[in-house]
């Protein structure tokens, strides 16, 4: 017997390559790169599960893909080809990159959330953080003000914000401030997944523990999956249930997240993990 | 009834960067019943700690299968298990502790044994009134309660984990060292708890390392040393 889940999200075979590929690429890789034909696979052959309520981790070097999956799952880049579905859109159906730039948009909106590791990306520096938070709000459906303002100051005082400085603009605030009007803003629709990425990187310590405690909570208390990018394997430690690990586009090894730092089985992983202070 | 069989249970460890396979536990035979306690003894680098690792699944089995009579799924085999299994058995029936504490940061004491329960979707009063009982089960004194647990002792350190890995109620508890570099009274107090968990019908799986101290608590000893390879 087992359990019987039906995942949150469901990724096969996310490929984004930059170049038209050849049919010798997948022969011919050096790093992510075809020396054949030149074409770089930023993702190769990605396909993962996100369950109801757990957090999976992913890690590796720069330019390992991390990014690459994030944003293509947030639409900002597009796949070369793949597959994902989610299975609070048209019940797992249907394949969210091919659905139409407006479902594309209400996708984004309600079931998923997104935290930039730039706030720049997330946030519009210049508007008030209750108008950012609103934005999204609206971009749902609602309309009546007061309740777009109450759920606004709810969202900020769940991630420890000052509500008194919620007429502000970001720019006014540190990077941590920045990264918890993110995580508001995120969490506006009560999303059914939400992509972190490197959020607390470039943070202070005292700062960075604020946001792995929120991240904690919000797991806790709402039941969220969340995918979680980090290069910091004990952020990683700390919050993943599950992790997986990225090399040059690839996936090449995932597993319960003490398992891949007590008994990594890839030369990368090993070297990853043997490079911790 | 038996809740844990382990049979021909191997672990290697290959390391890349050196080209070089170590080999820990070989071939391990071993059967744990329902309210059972076994002490696992042996010198250092015999792979004791190997095999509870592997039960809790942080190491992946080379070879061996390692049955458990679970609540959730009844037989299962948690060599070859899905990590979701694994994660709902880490939740809800399996216990690990050891000395070492791992907290998030900016977690207090109490905090640190609620989200145990939170995790299995206890509410926050349940788990604040079953995580306060817990603490005061094992002594913790309660001016310690509202702390961040760095800057805990050792005796306090384990207190803390045995009332973390406690409050859930597993009905299999492994034990890795944990009373390593504890002081003669505080093992004593370690004694008594096992009695108690003995008492409440936990299954038991420990590492001790002065398992003489553990007479009266441990029905039977596993000596790696009595094994060949």
């Amino acid at each position: 017997m087992c359990l019987n889940e039906t995942p949150v999200l469901s990724v096969r075979q996310l490929c984004l390559r930059y170049g038209d590929g050849c049919s010798e690429c997948q022969t011919s890789l050096e790093k992510n790169r075809c020396t054949v034909c030149g074409t770089v696979w930023a993702a190769n052959d990605i396909s993962l599960d996100v369950y109801p309520g757990e957090v999976l981790g992913i890690v590796g070097e720069s330019g390992s893909g991390k990014t690459t999956l994030m944003r293509s799952l947030y639409f900002d880049f597009i796949p070369s080809s793949g597959t994902a579905v989610l299975s609070d859109y048209k019940s797992g159906r249907v394949n969210i990159w091919e659905a139409s730039a407006a479902e594309q948009r209400l996708i984004r909106n309600t079931i998923m959330g997104m935290v930039y590791q730039n706030p720049l990306l997330g946030l519009r520096m210049n508007y008030s953080s209750a108008s950012n938070i609103a934005e999204k709000i609206i971009a749902a459906g609602s309309r009546n003000a007061s309740q777009i303002d109450e759920r606004a100051r709810e969202l900020l005082q769940a991630v420890e914000m000052p509500v008194s400085r919620m007429s502000e603009p970001p720019r006014n605030f540190s990077g941590g401030m920045q990264q918890r009007v993110q995580i508001s803003k995120a969490l506006a629709n009560n999303p059914a997944l939400l992509l972190l990425d490197e959020v607390t990187t470039g943070l202070d310590l005292s700062v960075q523990a604020r946001v792995l405690d929120l991240i904690r909570k919000i797991k806790a208390r709402y039941g969220i999956s969340i995918l979680l990018v980090s290069h910091d394997l004990a952020v990683i430690r700390m919050l993943a249930d599950r992790t997986i690990v990225m090399l040059d586009g690839k996936i090449v090894e995932s597993g319960l997240t003490d398992q891949i730092l007590e008994d990594p089985q890839h030369a990368y992983t090993q070297q990853l993990v043997h490079s911790l202070i | 009834m038996e809740i844990l069989r382990i049979s021909g249970l191997s672990k290697n460890f290959y390391l890349h960067q050196a080209e070089l396979e170590i080999k820990s536990c070989q071939n391990i035979d071993l059967t744990l019943q329902e309210g059972e306690f076994v002490g696992i003894i042996g010198l250092s680098g015999a792979g004791k700690s190997t095999i509870l690792k592997c039960i809790n699944r942080s190491y992946l089995p080379t070879r061996g299968d390692i049955i458990y009579n679970s609540e959730a799924f009844g037989k299962i085999n948690l060599s070859l298990a899905g990590e979701r299994e694994i994660l709902h058995l880490r939740r809800n029936e399996i216990g690990y502790v050891s000395q070492f504490l791992n907290v998030m940061p900016r977690t207090t004491a109490k905090a640190h044994v609620m989200n145990a329960l939170i995790d299995m979707r206890f509410d926050l009063e349940t788990a604040e009134a079953a995580a306060e009982e817990m603490l005061r089960y094992f002594r913790l004194p309660e001016e310690l309660w509202d702390i961040y647990p760095a800057t805990f002792s050792g005796g306090e350190r384990l207190r803390l984990n045995l009332a973390h890995a406690m409050v859930k109620k597993p009905r299999l508890l492994m034990l890795d060292e944990p009373t390593a570099s504890l002081d003669n009274k505080t093992k004593i107090l370690v004694r008594d708890m096992l009695k108690k968990l003995k008492e409440m019908n936990t299954s038991m799986i420990g590492i001790f390392h002065d398992i003489e101290f553990m007479d009266g608590v441990c029905d039977r000893v596993f000596n790696m040393s009595d094994l060949d390879g």
